[in-house]
């Protein structure tokens, strides 16, 4: 029992999650114990429109296995237009990491209320799913200098 | 010999019906047009399901009275569907009767002209091995 | 170098069943910066905030991560106890292990493992976090009611008896709402107009209270205590200065062919019209689309007729701006729409109607002058079937998810009347389950079966098939008795389900408040902050939030109305401190920053600045403090780098994203 044959494939999943929607939604997902994966680890930023495609590089760099960018509907933003910037920059950030080698499967955007605990559980244990079927992100961690 | 929890099992998997949903209002009973036939009503057919109470239901005349009209499915509004229940546990006690299959030879003679072709065709598709 | 202290919170068992609390302990203390590091049961107690002061004090902390529930709860609890020891809240970081860890795990080994990894990123962020300061902003003295229905005009009473200047905003031509389409009120069988009329009569009087009738809000701008709104005066085409209601132009207009909206168009109205007679304001205004004169071009009877010369075809629409401090949606609900329900025969059958039908029929002032009658024939209905539950507490499209919660004692209500006084009417009732939960609402419904002899069928009806003598074949199922009913009945009433308002969707994508799938108004916090929406400023009453009865509604409007007066009250609201702002040395005044700001809260100055030894003047980027929100978006936007946002720097959330994937 205390010796593993094998290591189990535990993924880095970062999860951004904007102050008014999705944390609210991943609140209540947890007051209403929707489990998902531990592997899912969530980021605060007042919106999604926070989070820099600068921080999503650096989270493969540092070996994280998938990022997901969770915020209002579109319309619903409590700043009113956050999230049409989200969805726009993430596009572009996601087709391009896309064709350096980071799986489309390994990037997501989801749009999560403060109303949809079920949601954001459903959406983060297919997230876990897809990234275990995509294995462990090897490439850009490959490509830095480890010591 | 299949359990009762088993049977129970087995419809819901058939039907792909989750009996809890149910919340009791009757509606399929209300809608059945052969309720007046039937000893265990559409209604008592989910919470029969749910009980796992199938050895009743196998038995029940009901199984050979429902239309299949799914006026029921059509209209429930928690999406139980009592009339897939029905139709499953009818496959399973044909399934169980091992009578569900005939030899190739056997269906000719059992054929009446008077049936119509449709009936058959969906007959078949249901019921092939 | 940062001093940290760790605090590490049971939650009674809520953390400690599935984290181990001590083993967190030990690997924060293992963190840099860290000095202290503890545990407690339940560190938002007096004792536990009391250990934290303590901590602070001694130890000489610099920053604090609480690792606890969501910091939606406690955050300010923390940033209040660290600023009562001399520390600047905003060095306060909370690490979310209980609704984003015990909560949803179950395993310990992992629970574990991730409340050390929140930890370890609260810690990281900390690390990096700054004193900052709020700001200051002004509050504009004067609340905004969307909706001049009964949970309306009870807010504006409420705000303006305090002493605040209110507008309610009606997109009908007069206040009123719901609540004066109904006939008699559960459980007293008081009349409705005669409980809400004197506070019709009320709001219009109040000095404090203006209305704007026929007119929508078309704009919103600003935040909490300074709302920019433009509301749009439609033209009524009646000078509401000159108009003494009289009414003759209504009696003359030769176009009555419109269907009354009042009375859900069981009767039509003419083309000039006040929707009700007890109307407020009692100005008719012209429906364009309807009038003869506006299609036509000829006609023009009503201003011949107006002794006033009120009548102004030329009027236009008008846009009127007005400053809020605070903002108050009341949209309340309409019926659902009941194509989807071919069963139920209502399209086909003039004598299946809703029960807000049958309250118009029911009503003295109703298209039937309130006498029950089939609304084909005329004839006197002796058998009338209710259906309850038609399209509420429904898991497929057709219908709602939710209860409606009010149609089990409406009906009730209506079964009661009809008996009392049609004595010789059988009336059947068809329910899933009666749910009266409410004062005196249990024993109204038990006076109905009791005393006036309504038949409650546990059950539901299946079909509803329109027979050629005029009369409707109900087909039920009765589960008590176990058998089927065919009833022969001559009026069907349905207990159709309620929904928001269409217009809602609209208001809340300006306000930016949330709604749910149900399009209902998100409350801040379901149980502990029901009438404020999660948007600062903005307040909900009746329906808009989740369906309520009258008194209900009228209770959460008082309690708006007191959120309102705690926010208007204020002469000066203490700002977000986490605002944007721009490196001098790096902003190149590209403009960018300015075109993604949702708030206009970015300008440009031309400024000496001092880049290593070389002086010279710059356009450079500034932020109003007053004004930013802290969203970020220019933070991202920004292409030299220069936009950073407080409290969530780059350098921050970069050293959480690192912590988490170490």
């Amino acid at each position: 029992m205390s010796i593993e044959a094998k290591e189990e494939f535990r993924p880095k999943i970062v999860a951004f999650c904007c102050n008014w929607c999705s944390y609210a939604g991943a609140d209540l997902a947890g007051s209403s114990r929707l489990g998902y994966p531990a592997d899912v680890k969530i980021i605060r930023v007042p919106c999604s429109c926070r989070v820099n495609p600068m921080f999503v590089l650096r989270a493969f760099e540092k070996g994280a296995d998938g990022v997901i960018l969770c915020g209002c509907h579109p319309g619903d933003c409590h700043y009113s237009t956050g999230n049409y910037y989200t969805r726009r920059r993430m596009k572009l950030l996601f087709s391009m990491l896309d064709y350096i080698g980071v799986e489309n499967g390994r990037t997501r955007v989801e749009w999560v209320s403060a109303a949809e605990g079920v949601k954001f559980s459903t959406t983060m244990n297919e997230f876990v799913a897809k990234i275990h079927s995509l294995g462990k992100n090897v490439r850009l961690e490959d490509l830095r200098c480890k010591n | 010999m299949n359990t009762p929890s088993k049977q129970a099992e087995q419809i819901r998997e058939i039907s792909g019906v989750n009996p809890y949903k149910c919340m009791k209002c009757g509606k399929c009973s209300a809608s059945c047009p052969s309720y007046n036939e039937m000893d265990i009503k559409p209604h008592q057919f989910v919470s029969y399901v749910l009980h796992e109470n199938v050895e009743a239901l196998t038995e029940s005349k009901s199984l050979w009275k429902c239309l299949s009209c799914f006026a029921c499915v059509e209209r429930c509004p928690r999406d139980v569907k009592p009339g897939k229940l029905i139709d499953a546990a009818r496959q399973l006690v044909l399934r169980q009767r091992g009578q569900e299959y005939l030899s190739p030879d056997e269906v000719p003679e059992l054929l009446d002209p008077e049936i119509p072709q449709q009936l058959l065709v969906s007959a078949f598709r249901r019921y092939r091995r | 170098m940062q001093r940290i202290g760790v605090f590490v919170c049971h939650c009674g068992s809520n953390i400690a069943a599935t984290v181990d609390v001590k083993k967190v302990v030990e690997m924060a203390l293992m963190e840099p910066g860290v000095v202290h590091a503890e545990d407690y049961p339940y560190m938002c107690s007096e004792a536990g905030q009391a250990k934290i002061l303590e901590a602070i004090k001694t130890q000489g902390l610099t920053g604090i991560v609480v690792c606890s529930c969501s910091p939606r709860m406690h955050e300010t609890t923390f940033r209040k106890a660290a600023e009562r020891a001399g520390l600047n809240p905003y060095m306060v970081e909370i690490a979310n292990i209980r609704e984003h860890c015990s909560w949803i795990h179950k395993d310990t080994t992992e629970a574990t493992k991730k409340a050390v990894i929140l930890a370890r990123a609260a810690i990281a962020k900390v690390n990096l976090n700054a004193p900052l300061q709020p700001g200051e902003s002004r509050v504009t003295k004067r609340a905004l009611i969307i909706g001049g229905g009964i949970a309306g005009i009870q807010t504006a009473l409420d705000i303006a008896d305090a002493g605040y200047e209110v507008d309610i905003v009606e997109q009908s031509p007069s206040i009123g709402g719901r609540m004066s389409q109904l006939d008699k009120t559960f459980p007293t069988l008081d009349c409705s107009a005669c409980i809400l009329t004197p506070k019709m009569v009320e709001a219009n009087a109040h000095e404090k209270i203006h209305i704007y009738t026929y007119s929508e809000v078309e704009k919103v701008s600003g935040f909490v205590g300074d709302f920019t709104v433009d509301i749009r005066k439609k033209a009524r085409s009646v000078d509401m200065d000159k108009c003494t209601g009289c009414g003759v132009c209504q009696e003359k207009c030769p176009s009555k062919k419109t269907p009354s909206e009042f009375n859900r168009g069981l009767n039509n109205r003419s083309a000039i019209y006040t929707p009700f007679a007890q109307a407020i304001p009692n100005v008719p205004v012209i429906d364009r689309e309807a009038c003869i004169k506006f299609k036509t071009g000829k006609c023009g009877l009503c201003e011949k007729v107006c002794q006033a010369g009120a009548i102004d075809y030329e009027q236009q629409d008008e846009i009127i701006t007005e400053k809020y401090g605070a903002i108050v949606v009341a949209t309340g609900f309409d019926v659902i729409k009941l194509d989807n329900y071919d069963e139920y025969a209502y399209s086909q059958s003039k004598d299946v109607i809703t029960s807000l039908e049958l309250e118009r029929i029911m009503n003295a002032a109703g298209p039937t002058k309130g006498h029950l009658e089939r609304l084909s024939d005329g004839r006197a209905p002796k058998e009338i079937v209710f259906v309850q539950c038609v399209g509420s507490r429904c898991a497929d499209e057709r219908g709602k998810s939710y209860c409606s919660k009010i149609c089990c004692m409406y009906t009730a209500k209506h079964a009661m009347l009809i008996r009392d006084k049609y004595p010789d009417t059988h009336v059947t009732v068809f329910y899933i389950d009666v749910r009266t939960p409410g004062k005196n609402f249990d024993e109204f419904y038990r006076r109905a079966v009791e005393e006036y002899g309504v038949d409650y069928i546990k059950g539901q009806v299946g079909k509803v098939l329109p027979q050629p003598d005029g009369t409707l074949l109900v087909q039920g199922a009765d589960l008590i008795d176990n058998h089927q009913v065919l009833i022969r009945a001559d009026m069907v009433v349905l207990a159709a389900a309620i929904e928001p308002n269409p217009s809602v969707r609209g208001i809340a994508t300006m306000l930016t408040a949330s709604i749910d799938t149900n399009n209902f108004l998100t409350e801040a916090h379901p149980k502990l902050r029901p009438v404020e929406s999660p948007t600062a400023g903005v307040f909900l009453s009746g329906v808009c939030q989740g369906p309520k009865d009258i008194p209900e509604t009228v209770a959460q409007a008082g309690a708006a109305a007191v959120k309102a007066i705690g926010l208007l009250a204020k002469d000066k609201l203490t700002t977000n401190p986490c605002t944007a702002h721009s490196d001098e040395l790096l902003c190149n005044g590209c403009s960018t920053c300015a075109h993604v700001c949702p708030y206009g809260a970015i300008t440009y100055e031309d400024k000496q600045v001092n880049d290593h030894g070389i002086r010279e003047v710059r356009r450079l980027a500034v932020v109003n403090s007053a004004l930013c929100q802290g969203c970020g978006a220019c933070t991202v936007a920004c292409p030299s780098g220069a936009m950073d946002l407080k409290g969530f720097s780059n350098r921050q959330i970069i050293a959480e994203v690192d912590a988490i994937c170490r």
